[in-house]
């Protein structure tokens, strides 16, 4: 066990934001959270990095738990000059060398010379992820990753997370509206409604009476056609 | 040889450049011009307090201002009204309130000098202040630089990476406090947010990276306050709103420069 929310609410003003949320993320889980807007996704995102303490119940990590947090909306203001590398180290203790090395790996070392400003928004997400790497983290939260992006953006991004969580000893958690896109890695699907109200596998979960309920019969119907393995690449996804 | 209170002024226009290089370029990123602008007219009523009381200026001003932002960042956070109609009003309302307070203290007080600098008259006590203000704000903001750098680019990953972003905003507050103290005597109160905005936006079109853009915004402000302290007493024009000039001119040559480049 790595962190675990156990049954916690957060309460604003009369309105139940989460409700009794548990939740256990094991080491090398990949989870995804799933649910309409206002749904308390990002709350719960909040509460399990300790931004926020619920009304009630608990959040309990493991020692030395090292959680790495990549946000919703990310974008970078142009008034700030400031290249991915230099990005990349800002209060880190690491090696230039070793970032250089990092991102060979996931072929972004031609984008550690740019201006953070104006790299696009699959490269930005790639640099942040890249920034969240460097620590070693145990856990990974990502909300929202692929929101700014087009679908080959979100293709090409897809595939590098999967690298990732492929060849690292490390744990996801996603806020993320692409399950047809992570059907294929993502271990467990959450479905968030301010409650749980369903979780499981990516391919089960389709045929939950509550999924089909929160969204609709075309979208889980839809999923259930997207189940298929990323084996091959197009032109097309190397520009994204 | 230059005259003493020609130094006095050249020593204090150096260390507020100093102090505004890096302070301006955090005021540019994070938006915070006209937060800076009210809370340079909010320091108006700290100088009418302090001479009520017969204090030094420096410290009523630093006393206000500090109670003046905390107030601002308090109504801010509630969200009651937006941040733009919630600095105007206390912009003006401290400003208001201020010359009030002067013109009821039934003292003789040279307005001019507070609304515009007096850079030239800066004893060689003052010139200590300075100085003291200059390394203090220097070193603090060298210690916090990486942190408040991330925070401005994302609060969220800050936090996520330990950073106490309240802590460090407060900080960065006292610091901004310091230098609107600092600064009244130099530009004066309706000038002081030029000296911390002009700089570090001309320097921005020159620079690839935060620590270059500070540093370049400091060497900016220093070649202005040279520029205008001499070309004010040549010419026989007033000093601060000479300094402020000279900033433009600096300002639209480096848009030009990045233009041709």
């Amino acid at each position: 066990m790595l962190i675990k929310a156990n049954n916690i609410s957060v309460v604003r003003g009369n309105k139940k934001i989460l409700e009794d949320i548990n939740l256990t993320i094991d080491s090398k889980d990949f989870i995804t959270i799933l649910g309409p807007n206002g749904a308390g996704k990002s709350m719960l995102l909040k509460c399990l990095l300790g931004f926020f303490k619920p009304d009630k119940g608990k959040i309990i990590k493991s020692d030395n738990l090292k959680i790495s947090y990549s946000p919703q909306d990310f974008i970078i203001d142009k008034s700030i000059p400031i290249t991915a590398l230099d990005f990349i180290m800002l209060n880190k203790k690491i090696e230039k060398d070793a970032i250089i090395n990092l991102s060979k790996d996931f072929f972004i070392e031609n984008l550690l010379k740019k201006q953070l400003s104006y790299l696009s928004g699959g490269e930005l997400q790639k640099v942040l992820i890249t920034r969240s790497l460097v620590d070693n983290p145990d856990l990974l939260i990502l909300d929202e990753p692929t929101q700014n992006l087009d679908v080959s953006g979100q293709l090409n991004f897809y595939k590098f997370l999967n690298k990732i969580y492929q060849e690292r000893n490390i744990s996801i958690l996603m806020v993320s509206h692409d399950l047809h896109m992570v059907i294929s890695t993502t271990k467990k699907v959450i479905c968030l409604s301010n409650h749980i109200c369903c979780s499981g596998e990516p391919s089960k979960i389709t045929q939950d009476p509550e999924f089909i309920t929160l969204f609709g019969h075309d979208f889980a119907n839809m999923m259930s056609l997207y189940k298929h393995d990323f084996n091959h690449t197009h032109e097309g996804d190397k520009n994204a | 040889m230059l005259d003493g209170f020609i130094i006095n002024a050249l020593i204090a226009g150096i260390c507020v450049s100093i102090i505004g290089g890096g302070l301006g370029c955090f005021v540019v990123w994070k938006k915070m011009a006209y937060f800076g602008d009210s809370l340079s007219h909010s320091s108006l009523l700290g100088i009418a307090i302090g001479i009520s009381l017969g204090l030094n200026f420096t410290i009523g001003t630093f006393i206000t201002c500090i109670i003046f932002a905390s107030l601002l960042t308090y109504l801010q956070n509630k969200k009651i009204l937006s941040n733009d109609t919630l600095l105007g009003i206390l912009a003006h309302a401290a400003l208001s309130i201020g010359i009030i307070s002067i013109s009821i203290s039934n003292q003789y007080v040279n307005l001019d000098a507070y609304l515009f600098g007096d850079i030239l008259t800066v004893t060689s006590t003052e010139k200590y202040w300075f100085i003291g203000a200059a390394i203090i704000v220097f070193i603090t903001l060298y210690t916090i630089w990486d942190r408040l750098i991330l925070m401005t680019i994302d609060e969220n990953i800050a936090k996520s990476e330990g950073v106490n972003t309240a802590i460090i905003h407060s900080i960065f507050l006292i610091l901004l406090v310091v230098f609107v103290a600092t600064c009244v005597k130099v530009v004066g109160i309706l000038l002081i947010t030029s000296m911390l905005i002009i700089p570090a936006a001309a320097s921005r079109q020159l620079s690839n990276s935060p620590a270059n853009m500070a540093f370049g915004s400091a060497v900016i402000a220093i070649i202005s306050v040279f520029i205008g302290i001499f070309s004010s007493i040549i010419f026989d024009i007033p000093t601060g709103p000479s300094i402020i000039a000279i900033l433009t001119i600096i300002f639209v040559l480096t848009l030009l420069l990045k233009r041709n480049s």
